[in-house]
Protein backbone atom coordinates (compact mmCIF):
# COMPACT_ATOMS: atom_id res chain seq x y z
CA UNK A 1 0.00 0.00 0.00
CA UNK A 2 2.88 2.08 0.36
CA UNK A 3 3.58 2.34 -3.47
CA UNK A 4 3.14 6.26 -5.16
CA UNK A 5 1.99 7.96 -2.40
CA UNK A 6 3.40 11.37 -2.49
CA UNK A 7 3.52 12.87 1.46
CA UNK A 8 4.61 16.30 1.97
CA UNK A 9 6.00 17.10 5.26
CA UNK A 10 5.73 20.56 7.12
CA UNK A 11 8.01 21.07 9.41
CA UNK A 12 10.55 24.20 10.34
CA UNK A 13 13.02 22.49 12.41
CA UNK A 14 15.50 20.75 9.66
CA UNK A 15 16.90 18.38 12.08
CA UNK A 16 13.28 16.76 12.74
CA UNK A 17 12.77 17.16 9.09
CA UNK A 18 15.29 14.61 8.30
CA UNK A 19 14.37 12.51 11.29
CA UNK A 20 10.99 12.06 9.58
CA UNK A 21 11.95 11.73 5.94
CA UNK A 22 14.23 8.58 7.76
CA UNK A 23 11.34 7.03 9.31
CA UNK A 24 9.53 7.48 6.24
CA UNK A 25 11.93 5.99 3.86
CA UNK A 26 12.38 3.19 6.42
CA UNK A 27 8.81 2.19 6.29
CA UNK A 28 8.83 2.21 2.39
CA UNK A 29 8.10 5.76 1.54
CA UNK A 30 10.20 7.17 -0.34
CA UNK A 31 8.21 10.25 -2.66
CA UNK A 32 8.47 12.68 0.06
CA UNK A 33 9.02 16.43 0.19
CA UNK A 34 9.49 18.33 2.84
CA UNK A 35 8.60 22.67 3.15
CA UNK A 36 10.00 24.62 5.93
CA UNK A 37 7.96 27.90 4.75
CA UNK A 38 4.28 28.72 4.25
CA UNK A 39 4.90 31.50 1.25
CA UNK A 40 5.69 28.07 -1.07
CA UNK A 41 2.75 25.91 0.69
CA UNK A 42 0.13 27.23 -1.63
CA UNK A 43 2.50 26.43 -5.17
CA UNK A 44 3.73 23.09 -3.53
CA UNK A 45 0.27 21.61 -2.91
CA UNK A 46 -1.15 22.22 -6.12
CA UNK A 47 2.01 21.08 -7.91
CA UNK A 48 3.37 18.22 -5.91
CA UNK A 49 -0.41 17.45 -5.02
CA UNK A 50 0.66 15.18 -2.13
CA UNK A 51 -1.67 12.06 -0.71
CA UNK A 52 -0.70 12.98 2.43
CA UNK A 53 0.66 16.18 4.59
CA UNK A 54 2.43 15.86 7.98
CA UNK A 55 1.98 18.81 9.92
CA UNK A 56 2.47 19.17 13.58
CA UNK A 57 -0.38 20.01 15.32
CA UNK A 58 1.27 23.19 17.42
CA UNK A 59 2.41 24.49 13.84
CA UNK A 60 0.23 27.91 12.83
CA UNK A 61 0.59 27.12 9.52
CA UNK A 62 -2.36 24.60 9.53
CA UNK A 63 -5.17 27.05 8.68
CA UNK A 64 -3.16 28.24 5.85
CA UNK A 65 -2.83 24.46 5.13
CA UNK A 66 -6.70 24.08 5.90
CA UNK A 67 -7.72 27.13 3.33
CA UNK A 68 -5.63 26.17 0.28
CA UNK A 69 -7.30 22.58 1.18
CA UNK A 70 -10.71 24.68 1.03
CA UNK A 71 -9.52 25.91 -2.43
CA UNK A 72 -8.58 22.65 -4.01
CA UNK A 73 -9.97 19.08 -3.59
CA UNK A 74 -10.51 19.06 0.24
CA UNK A 75 -11.88 15.79 0.13
CA UNK A 76 -9.14 13.93 -1.59
CA UNK A 77 -6.30 15.01 0.72
CA UNK A 78 -5.39 13.26 4.17
CA UNK A 79 -3.98 15.23 6.73
CA UNK A 80 -1.30 13.75 9.47
CA UNK A 81 -0.88 15.91 12.47
CA UNK A 82 1.95 15.45 14.76
CA UNK A 83 1.73 16.15 18.73
CA UNK A 84 4.50 15.41 21.26
CA UNK A 85 2.57 13.40 23.50
CA UNK A 86 0.93 10.01 22.60
CA UNK A 87 -2.43 10.24 23.01
CA UNK A 88 -4.55 7.77 21.82
CA UNK A 89 -8.09 8.58 22.92
CA UNK A 90 -7.43 11.92 20.69
CA UNK A 91 -6.12 9.76 17.85
CA UNK A 92 -8.96 6.96 18.28
CA UNK A 93 -11.45 10.00 18.73
CA UNK A 94 -9.98 11.72 15.49
CA UNK A 95 -10.14 8.62 13.54
CA UNK A 96 -13.91 7.73 14.38
CA UNK A 97 -14.54 11.30 13.60
CA UNK A 98 -13.66 9.98 9.92
CA UNK A 99 -11.57 13.62 9.58
CA UNK A 100 -8.69 13.65 7.41
CA UNK A 101 -6.65 14.12 10.69
CA UNK A 102 -4.39 11.76 12.40
CA UNK A 103 -2.15 11.98 15.29
CA UNK A 104 0.98 10.82 15.49
CA UNK A 105 3.61 11.04 18.31
CA UNK A 106 5.99 13.17 16.27
CA UNK A 107 9.00 12.10 18.82
CA UNK A 108 8.77 8.30 18.43
CA UNK A 109 9.63 7.92 14.57
CA UNK A 110 9.27 3.99 15.09
CA UNK A 111 5.69 4.52 15.57
CA UNK A 112 5.44 6.37 11.78
CA UNK A 113 4.73 3.44 9.74
CA UNK A 114 1.97 1.91 12.10
CA UNK A 115 -0.21 5.10 12.52
CA UNK A 116 0.12 6.60 8.84
CA UNK A 117 -1.02 2.73 7.61
CA UNK A 118 -3.91 3.21 10.06
CA UNK A 119 -4.50 6.87 8.74
CA UNK A 120 -4.20 5.63 5.30
CA UNK A 121 -6.14 2.86 5.32
CA UNK A 122 -8.76 4.94 7.29
CA UNK A 123 -8.52 7.72 4.70
CA UNK A 124 -8.83 4.98 2.13
CA UNK A 125 -12.04 3.50 3.57
CA UNK A 126 -13.43 7.21 3.89
CA UNK A 127 -12.74 7.86 0.14
CA UNK A 128 -13.92 4.61 -0.89
CA UNK A 129 -17.11 5.36 1.11
CA UNK A 130 -17.68 8.59 -1.02
CA UNK A 131 -17.60 7.83 -4.27
CA UNK A 132 -19.98 4.96 -3.00
CA UNK A 133 -22.33 7.56 -1.92
CA UNK A 134 -21.53 9.34 -5.12
CA UNK A 135 -21.84 6.73 -7.35
CA UNK A 136 -25.41 5.72 -5.26
CA UNK A 137 -26.62 9.31 -5.95
CA UNK A 138 -25.82 9.36 -9.91
CA UNK A 139 -27.68 5.69 -10.12
CA UNK A 140 -30.65 7.29 -8.32
CA UNK A 141 -30.08 10.43 -10.35
CA UNK A 142 -29.95 8.09 -13.65
CA UNK A 143 -33.26 6.08 -12.43
CA UNK A 144 -35.41 8.59 -12.71
CA UNK A 145 -34.09 10.15 -16.03
CA UNK A 146 -34.74 6.93 -17.18
CA UNK A 147 -38.07 6.65 -15.88
CA UNK A 148 -39.22 10.06 -17.34
CA UNK A 149 -37.65 9.10 -21.49
CA UNK A 150 -39.70 5.14 -20.72
CA UNK A 151 -43.01 7.46 -20.05
CA UNK A 152 -42.33 9.98 -22.94
CA UNK A 153 -42.12 7.47 -24.94
CA UNK A 154 -45.16 5.38 -23.55
CA UNK A 155 -47.39 8.57 -24.02
CA UNK A 156 -46.61 9.98 -27.54
CA UNK A 157 -46.09 6.24 -29.18
CA UNK A 158 -48.18 4.56 -26.96
CA UNK A 159 -46.04 1.85 -25.98
CA UNK A 160 -46.07 -0.41 -23.11
CA UNK A 161 -43.43 0.05 -20.30
CA UNK A 162 -41.38 -2.72 -21.04
CA UNK A 163 -41.68 -1.64 -24.85
CA UNK A 164 -40.79 1.62 -23.85
CA UNK A 165 -37.17 0.40 -22.37
CA UNK A 166 -36.61 -2.38 -25.19
CA UNK A 167 -36.65 0.73 -27.47
CA UNK A 168 -34.82 3.25 -25.33
CA UNK A 169 -32.35 0.15 -25.12
CA UNK A 170 -32.20 -0.67 -28.91
CA UNK A 171 -31.74 2.75 -29.86
CA UNK A 172 -28.98 3.38 -27.37
CA UNK A 173 -27.15 -0.43 -28.70
CA UNK A 174 -27.42 0.33 -32.34
CA UNK A 175 -25.95 3.88 -31.73
CA UNK A 176 -22.95 2.95 -29.50
CA UNK A 177 -24.03 4.69 -26.64
CA UNK A 178 -25.28 4.28 -22.96
CA UNK A 179 -29.04 3.95 -22.32
CA UNK A 180 -29.02 7.06 -19.79
CA UNK A 181 -27.22 8.90 -22.85
CA UNK A 182 -30.40 8.07 -24.62
CA UNK A 183 -32.51 8.65 -22.44
CA UNK A 184 -31.28 12.22 -21.29
CA UNK A 185 -31.32 13.57 -24.91
CA UNK A 186 -34.90 12.29 -25.19
CA UNK A 187 -36.02 14.04 -21.87
CA UNK A 188 -34.16 17.08 -23.36
CA UNK A 189 -36.08 16.83 -26.61
CA UNK A 190 -39.12 16.72 -25.27
CA UNK A 191 -38.88 19.47 -22.98
CA UNK A 192 -37.87 21.76 -26.35
CA UNK A 193 -40.76 20.63 -27.65
CA UNK A 194 -42.89 20.49 -25.47
CA UNK B 1 -16.42 23.45 48.17
CA UNK B 2 -14.55 21.61 45.24
CA UNK B 3 -14.69 23.10 42.09
CA UNK B 4 -16.03 22.25 38.67
CA UNK B 5 -12.68 22.25 36.19
CA UNK B 6 -13.65 23.59 32.80
CA UNK B 7 -11.15 23.59 30.03
CA UNK B 8 -12.02 26.47 27.82
CA UNK B 9 -9.83 26.85 24.67
CA UNK B 10 -8.40 30.25 23.46
CA UNK B 11 -6.09 31.77 20.48
CA UNK B 12 -3.25 34.36 22.11
CA UNK B 13 -5.18 37.68 21.06
CA UNK B 14 -5.91 40.78 23.10
CA UNK B 15 -9.98 39.94 22.49
CA UNK B 16 -9.69 36.96 24.12
CA UNK B 17 -9.39 39.08 27.54
CA UNK B 18 -12.97 38.80 28.78
CA UNK B 19 -11.70 34.56 29.58
CA UNK B 20 -8.56 36.04 31.16
CA UNK B 21 -10.57 38.77 33.45
CA UNK B 22 -12.88 35.94 34.14
CA UNK B 23 -9.91 33.84 35.26
CA UNK B 24 -7.67 36.43 36.81
CA UNK B 25 -10.13 38.59 38.20
CA UNK B 26 -11.80 35.37 40.69
CA UNK B 27 -15.19 36.18 38.44
CA UNK B 28 -14.90 31.99 37.53
CA UNK B 29 -13.67 31.00 40.90
CA UNK B 30 -16.66 33.02 42.87
CA UNK B 31 -18.98 30.79 40.14
CA UNK B 32 -16.82 27.43 41.53
CA UNK B 33 -15.60 27.42 38.35
CA UNK B 34 -11.44 26.18 38.01
CA UNK B 35 -10.84 27.81 34.80
CA UNK B 36 -8.77 26.40 32.57
CA UNK B 37 -7.42 28.56 29.19
CA UNK B 38 -6.18 25.79 26.97
CA UNK B 39 -3.90 27.75 24.26
CA UNK B 40 -4.41 26.97 20.92
CA UNK B 41 -1.59 27.40 18.33
CA UNK B 42 -4.26 27.63 15.62
CA UNK B 43 -8.14 27.90 14.73
CA UNK B 44 -8.12 25.01 13.14
CA UNK B 45 -6.74 22.83 16.07
CA UNK B 46 -8.97 24.81 18.25
CA UNK B 47 -12.11 23.58 16.11
CA UNK B 48 -10.67 19.84 16.11
CA UNK B 49 -9.72 19.77 20.00
CA UNK B 50 -13.25 20.81 20.77
CA UNK B 51 -15.19 19.06 18.27
CA UNK B 52 -13.08 16.16 19.78
CA UNK B 53 -14.07 16.77 23.29
CA UNK B 54 -10.58 17.92 24.56
CA UNK B 55 -11.89 20.99 25.34
CA UNK B 56 -15.16 21.88 26.91
CA UNK B 57 -15.94 25.47 25.61
CA UNK B 58 -14.13 27.67 23.59
CA UNK B 59 -13.47 30.94 22.27
CA UNK B 60 -14.26 31.02 18.46
CA UNK B 61 -14.20 33.59 15.44
CA UNK B 62 -17.84 34.43 15.21
CA UNK B 63 -18.44 32.45 12.01
CA UNK B 64 -17.00 29.41 13.25
CA UNK B 65 -19.93 27.84 14.98
CA UNK B 66 -21.81 29.46 12.20
CA UNK B 67 -19.81 27.51 9.16
CA UNK B 68 -19.93 24.21 11.44
CA UNK B 69 -23.64 24.07 12.13
CA UNK B 70 -24.32 24.42 8.59
CA UNK B 71 -21.17 21.79 7.38
CA UNK B 72 -18.54 23.86 5.90
CA UNK B 73 -14.94 22.75 6.52
CA UNK B 74 -13.52 20.58 8.47
CA UNK B 75 -15.02 18.98 11.37
CA UNK B 76 -18.65 18.22 11.53
CA UNK B 77 -19.60 18.79 14.64
CA UNK B 78 -22.93 20.83 16.05
CA UNK B 79 -21.68 23.70 18.23
CA UNK B 80 -23.40 26.36 19.97
CA UNK B 81 -22.87 30.01 20.19
CA UNK B 82 -23.41 30.48 24.35
CA UNK B 83 -22.60 34.46 23.69
CA UNK B 84 -20.71 36.96 21.83
CA UNK B 85 -17.41 37.58 23.05
CA UNK B 86 -16.01 40.49 21.61
CA UNK B 87 -17.31 43.31 18.70
CA UNK B 88 -15.58 44.83 16.24
CA UNK B 89 -11.34 44.87 17.29
CA UNK B 90 -9.81 44.38 14.06
CA UNK B 91 -7.81 46.50 11.51
CA UNK B 92 -7.42 46.83 7.58
CA UNK B 93 -3.91 47.81 6.92
CA UNK B 94 -1.50 48.14 3.92
CA UNK B 95 2.10 47.78 2.81
CA UNK B 96 3.93 50.59 2.75
CA UNK B 97 4.47 50.37 -1.18
CA UNK B 98 0.76 50.01 -1.29
CA UNK B 99 0.17 53.17 0.99
CA UNK B 100 2.26 55.03 -1.17
CA UNK B 101 0.47 54.24 -4.48
CA UNK B 102 -3.04 55.39 -2.75
CA UNK B 103 -2.02 58.75 -1.47
CA UNK B 104 -3.96 60.51 0.95
CA UNK B 105 -7.43 58.36 1.83
CA UNK B 106 -8.74 59.32 5.20
CA UNK B 107 -8.66 56.73 8.35
CA UNK B 108 -11.54 55.23 7.95
CA UNK B 109 -13.36 55.95 4.78
CA UNK B 110 -13.99 52.87 3.75
CA UNK B 111 -15.69 53.89 0.48
CA UNK B 112 -12.90 56.36 -0.14
CA UNK B 113 -10.40 53.23 0.22
CA UNK B 114 -12.13 51.30 -1.84
CA UNK B 115 -12.11 53.93 -4.82
CA UNK B 116 -8.50 54.42 -4.10
CA UNK B 117 -7.62 50.63 -4.30
CA UNK B 118 -9.34 50.18 -7.33
CA UNK B 119 -7.77 53.00 -9.00
CA UNK B 120 -4.11 51.57 -8.56
CA UNK B 121 -2.35 50.52 -11.71
CA UNK B 122 -2.07 46.94 -10.55
CA UNK B 123 -5.66 45.67 -10.02
CA UNK B 124 -4.43 42.61 -8.10
CA UNK B 125 -4.39 42.77 -4.17
CA UNK B 126 -3.11 39.80 -1.91
CA UNK B 127 -5.07 40.05 1.35
CA UNK B 128 -3.84 38.24 4.49
CA UNK B 129 -6.47 36.89 6.74
CA UNK B 130 -6.17 34.38 9.94
CA UNK B 131 -8.97 31.85 8.64
CA UNK B 132 -11.44 31.10 6.31
CA UNK B 133 -14.37 31.38 8.41
CA UNK B 134 -13.54 34.79 10.30
CA UNK B 135 -15.37 37.50 10.39
CA UNK B 136 -11.95 39.43 9.10
CA UNK B 137 -12.64 37.48 5.37
CA UNK B 138 -16.08 38.10 5.11
CA UNK B 139 -16.01 41.90 5.86
CA UNK B 140 -13.13 41.95 2.94
CA UNK B 141 -15.24 40.06 0.72
CA UNK B 142 -18.53 42.08 1.83
CA UNK B 143 -16.87 45.66 1.57
CA UNK B 144 -14.83 44.38 -1.77
CA UNK B 145 -18.16 42.96 -3.96
CA UNK B 146 -18.94 46.32 -4.55
CA UNK B 147 -15.69 46.90 -6.80
CA UNK B 148 -15.66 44.48 -9.49
CA UNK B 149 -12.74 46.23 -10.93
CA UNK B 150 -10.29 45.32 -7.41
CA UNK B 151 -8.70 41.46 -8.07
CA UNK B 152 -8.35 40.32 -4.25
CA UNK B 153 -6.46 37.15 -3.46
CA UNK B 154 -7.25 36.35 0.17
CA UNK B 155 -4.68 34.29 1.84
CA UNK B 156 -5.16 32.80 5.19
CA UNK B 157 -1.89 33.97 7.16
CA UNK B 158 -1.15 32.96 11.34
CA UNK B 159 -1.76 36.62 12.87
CA UNK B 160 1.81 36.36 14.33
CA UNK B 161 3.35 36.27 10.94
CA UNK B 162 1.09 38.94 9.36
CA UNK B 163 3.88 41.44 10.16
CA UNK B 164 6.75 39.24 8.44
CA UNK B 165 4.32 38.33 5.86
CA UNK B 166 3.91 42.25 4.78
CA UNK B 167 7.59 42.77 5.46
CA UNK B 168 8.45 39.46 2.60
CA UNK B 169 6.09 40.86 0.24
CA UNK B 170 3.97 37.83 0.30
CA UNK B 171 0.76 39.62 0.98
CA UNK B 172 -0.14 43.37 0.07
CA UNK B 173 -2.41 44.42 3.11
CA UNK B 174 -4.02 42.56 5.58
CA UNK B 175 -7.19 42.33 8.26
CA UNK B 176 -6.12 41.20 11.62
CA UNK B 177 -7.19 41.37 14.93
CA UNK B 178 -4.94 43.21 17.43
CA UNK B 179 -2.10 43.61 18.23
CA UNK B 180 -1.13 42.42 14.95
CA UNK B 181 -2.01 45.35 13.01
CA UNK B 182 -0.16 47.31 15.81
CA UNK B 183 3.16 45.22 15.44
CA UNK B 184 3.27 45.62 11.98
CA UNK B 185 2.79 49.13 12.18
CA UNK B 186 5.53 48.90 15.02
CA UNK B 187 7.59 47.69 12.60
CA UNK B 188 7.45 49.97 9.82
CA UNK B 189 6.41 47.28 6.79
CA UNK B 190 2.70 48.82 7.06
CA UNK B 191 -0.22 51.82 7.52
CA UNK B 192 -3.50 51.07 8.58
CA UNK B 193 -5.75 52.13 6.47
CA UNK B 194 -9.74 51.36 8.78
CA UNK B 195 -10.66 49.24 11.90
CA UNK B 196 -13.43 46.56 10.57
CA UNK B 197 -16.02 49.12 12.13
CA UNK B 198 -15.74 50.77 9.03
CA UNK B 199 -17.51 48.35 7.11
CA UNK B 200 -19.60 46.98 9.55
CA UNK B 201 -20.19 49.29 12.78
CA UNK B 202 -21.14 46.72 15.20
CA UNK B 203 -19.48 43.22 13.91
CA UNK B 204 -19.48 40.03 16.46
CA UNK B 205 -16.09 39.18 16.55
CA UNK B 206 -15.61 36.41 18.27
CA UNK B 207 -18.31 33.96 20.53
CA UNK B 208 -17.86 31.45 23.72
CA UNK B 209 -18.63 27.78 22.21
CA UNK B 210 -19.67 24.80 23.52
CA UNK B 211 -20.68 21.46 21.53
CA UNK B 212 -23.96 21.05 21.18
CA UNK B 213 -24.10 17.59 23.52
CA UNK B 214 -21.62 19.46 25.98
CA UNK B 215 -24.22 21.99 26.96
CA UNK B 216 -27.08 19.70 27.20
CA UNK B 217 -25.31 17.41 29.68
CA UNK B 218 -23.72 20.25 31.75
CA UNK B 219 -26.51 23.21 31.79
CA UNK B 220 -24.77 24.18 35.19
CA UNK B 221 -21.20 24.47 34.06
CA UNK B 222 -22.44 26.20 30.97
CA UNK B 223 -24.72 28.54 33.14
CA UNK B 224 -21.42 29.27 35.65
CA UNK B 225 -18.79 30.14 32.52
CA UNK B 226 -21.80 32.54 30.59
CA UNK B 227 -22.09 34.10 34.39
CA UNK B 228 -18.45 34.57 34.82
CA UNK B 229 -17.91 36.20 31.56
CA UNK B 230 -20.58 38.01 31.68
CA UNK B 231 -19.30 39.74 35.36
CA UNK B 232 -15.91 39.96 32.84
CA UNK B 233 -16.83 41.79 30.31
CA UNK B 234 -18.81 44.26 32.40
CA UNK B 235 -15.45 45.22 33.96
CA UNK B 236 -13.58 44.90 31.03
CA UNK B 237 -15.73 47.71 29.48
CA UNK B 238 -15.57 50.09 32.42
CA UNK B 239 -13.45 52.73 31.57
CA UNK B 240 -11.67 53.20 34.38
CA UNK B 241 -10.55 49.83 34.66
CA UNK B 242 -8.48 49.80 31.47
CA UNK B 243 -5.13 50.74 32.82
CA UNK B 244 -5.61 47.87 35.09
CA UNK B 245 -7.09 45.52 32.86
CA UNK B 246 -3.79 45.96 30.52
CA UNK B 247 -1.65 45.49 33.22
CA UNK B 248 -3.44 42.25 34.06
CA UNK B 249 -3.57 40.66 30.56
CA UNK B 250 0.60 42.01 29.94
CA UNK B 251 1.55 40.14 33.12
CA UNK B 252 -1.41 36.94 32.64
CA UNK B 253 0.66 33.62 31.23
CA UNK B 254 -2.29 33.63 28.77
CA UNK B 255 -0.97 36.50 26.46
CA UNK B 256 2.92 36.47 26.67
CA UNK B 257 2.71 39.98 25.02
CA UNK B 258 4.22 43.43 26.11
CA UNK B 259 1.35 46.24 27.90
CA UNK B 260 2.39 48.51 25.02
CA UNK B 261 0.80 45.93 22.54
CA UNK B 262 -2.07 45.22 24.51
CA UNK B 263 -3.42 48.81 25.39
CA UNK B 264 -4.14 50.14 21.54
CA UNK B 265 -7.11 47.77 21.76
CA UNK B 266 -8.07 48.17 25.19
CA UNK B 267 -7.62 52.38 24.82
CA UNK B 268 -8.84 52.39 20.86
CA UNK B 269 -6.23 54.90 20.57
CA UNK B 270 -4.32 52.92 17.28
CA UNK B 271 -1.47 54.31 15.48
CA UNK B 272 -2.13 54.20 12.10
CA UNK B 273 1.55 55.25 10.85
CA UNK B 274 4.87 54.17 11.95
CA UNK B 275 6.57 57.38 14.60
CA UNK B 276 2.69 59.31 14.37
CA UNK B 277 0.57 60.25 17.10
CA UNK B 278 -2.89 57.56 17.84
CA UNK B 279 -6.07 58.06 16.73
CA UNK B 280 -8.33 57.67 18.83
CA UNK B 281 -11.00 55.16 17.78
CA UNK B 282 -14.50 55.32 19.43
CA UNK B 283 -15.86 51.80 20.58
CA UNK B 284 -12.81 50.26 18.74
CA UNK B 285 -13.29 46.79 20.71
CA UNK B 286 -16.88 46.91 22.66
CA UNK B 287 -16.94 44.07 25.65
CA UNK B 288 -19.97 44.84 27.03
CA UNK B 289 -21.96 47.61 26.52
CA UNK B 290 -25.06 47.99 24.23
CA UNK B 291 -25.78 44.21 24.90
CA UNK B 292 -22.44 43.29 22.91
CA UNK B 293 -22.48 39.91 24.38
CA UNK B 294 -26.21 39.12 23.42
CA UNK B 295 -25.90 36.83 20.74
CA UNK B 296 -28.27 37.53 17.78
CA UNK B 297 -29.63 35.48 15.63
CA UNK B 298 -29.94 38.09 13.16
CA UNK B 299 -26.26 38.18 13.22
CA UNK B 300 -25.24 34.29 12.78
CA UNK B 301 -27.77 34.96 9.83
CA UNK B 302 -25.96 37.61 8.40
CA UNK B 303 -22.66 35.09 8.52
CA UNK B 304 -24.53 32.45 7.30
CA UNK B 305 -25.92 33.97 4.03
CA UNK B 306 -23.16 35.62 3.35
CA UNK B 307 -20.82 32.46 3.62
CA UNK B 308 -23.64 31.38 0.47
CA UNK B 309 -25.88 29.58 2.87
CA UNK B 310 -29.39 28.99 1.71
CA UNK B 311 -32.48 29.33 3.50
CA UNK B 312 -31.84 26.37 5.47
CA UNK B 313 -29.07 27.04 6.02
CA UNK B 314 -29.15 30.26 7.71
CA UNK B 315 -31.70 28.72 9.46
CA UNK B 316 -29.43 26.53 11.16
CA UNK B 317 -27.06 28.98 11.91
CA UNK B 318 -30.12 30.80 13.59
CA UNK B 319 -30.83 27.42 15.48
CA UNK B 320 -27.11 27.35 16.84
CA UNK B 321 -27.44 30.95 18.55
CA UNK B 322 -28.49 29.91 22.30
CA UNK B 323 -30.47 33.30 23.13
CA UNK B 324 -32.34 30.84 25.35
CA UNK B 325 -29.68 30.04 27.53
CA UNK B 326 -28.42 33.59 27.51
CA UNK B 327 -31.88 34.40 28.62
CA UNK B 328 -32.15 32.19 31.19
CA UNK B 329 -28.66 32.10 32.83
CA UNK B 330 -27.85 35.95 32.70
CA UNK B 331 -30.91 37.22 33.55
CA UNK B 332 -30.63 36.66 37.36
CA UNK B 333 -27.10 38.71 37.70
CA UNK B 334 -28.85 41.85 36.21
CA UNK B 335 -28.02 41.32 32.55
CA UNK B 336 -30.79 43.57 30.43
CA UNK B 337 -32.31 41.56 28.06
CA UNK B 338 -33.64 42.90 24.51
CA UNK B 339 -37.35 42.02 23.39
CA UNK B 340 -36.52 40.42 20.33
CA UNK B 341 -33.80 38.04 19.57
CA UNK B 342 -33.06 39.10 16.10
CA UNK B 343 -32.77 42.95 14.52
CA UNK B 344 -32.23 44.53 11.45
CA UNK B 345 -28.95 44.31 10.40
CA UNK B 346 -27.44 47.37 9.62
CA UNK B 347 -30.73 49.38 10.42
CA UNK B 348 -29.07 51.61 12.99
CA UNK B 349 -27.09 54.57 12.51
CA UNK B 350 -27.24 56.16 15.90
CA UNK B 351 -27.51 55.28 19.38
CA UNK B 352 -30.94 53.96 19.73
CA UNK B 353 -33.21 53.36 22.83
CA UNK B 354 -35.31 49.95 21.68
CA UNK B 355 -37.87 47.50 24.22
CA UNK B 356 -35.72 45.33 26.72
CA UNK B 357 -36.87 43.27 29.83
CA UNK B 358 -36.33 46.45 32.25
CA UNK B 359 -37.71 49.06 29.60
CA UNK B 360 -35.85 50.12 27.68
CA UNK B 361 -31.82 49.58 26.22
CA UNK B 362 -29.55 51.84 23.77
CA UNK B 363 -28.20 49.68 21.20
CA UNK B 364 -25.17 51.20 19.49
CA UNK B 365 -25.04 51.93 15.49
CA UNK B 366 -24.58 48.85 13.45
CA UNK B 367 -24.89 50.46 9.70
CA UNK B 368 -23.04 48.91 7.19
CA UNK B 369 -20.54 51.00 5.13
CA UNK B 370 -23.00 50.97 1.82
CA UNK B 371 -25.83 51.53 3.76
CA UNK B 372 -27.55 47.82 3.36
CA UNK B 373 -29.79 46.29 6.11
CA UNK B 374 -30.62 43.05 6.32
CA UNK B 375 -33.89 41.74 7.55
CA UNK B 376 -33.95 37.65 8.70
CA UNK B 377 -36.80 37.59 10.49
CA UNK B 378 -39.40 38.16 7.60
CA UNK B 379 -39.23 34.51 6.94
Amino acid sequence: MNQNLRILVVEPDPERVRAIIDALKDAGWSDVKALAHMSALDRTVKEFAPDIVLIDLANPDRDTLEHIFDATETSKRAVALFVDQTDDTLTQAALNAGVSAYVVDGLKMERIKSVLETAIARFKIMRQMQSELDAAKQALEDRKTIDRAKGILMRQRGLSEEDAYNLLRKTAMSQNRKVIDVALALVTAAELLL
Amino acid sequence: MSQTVLNCGYVPLVDCAPLVIAKELGFAAEEGLALNLVRQPSWSALRDMLALGHLDAAQMLSPMPVAMSIGFGGLPAQVDTLMVLSVNGTVFGVSNDVAADLGAVPFGDAKALLSALSARKDAKLRVGVPFHYSMHRLLLSYWTSIAPDLQIEEITVPPPRMADAVADGFVDAFWVGEPWGSVAVGQNVAQLMMTGKDVWQFAPEKVLAARHDWVEGHEDAAARLMRAVFKASAWLDARKNTPLAVEILARSEHLSMSPDLIDPALSGDIVTKHNTAPTHVGRFLQFHKHAATFPWRSQAAWIASQLGADGAGIEKAMACVRTDLYRQNLAGIGADMPGASEKKEGALHFETAVASTRGHMILAPDAFFNGRTFDFSSK
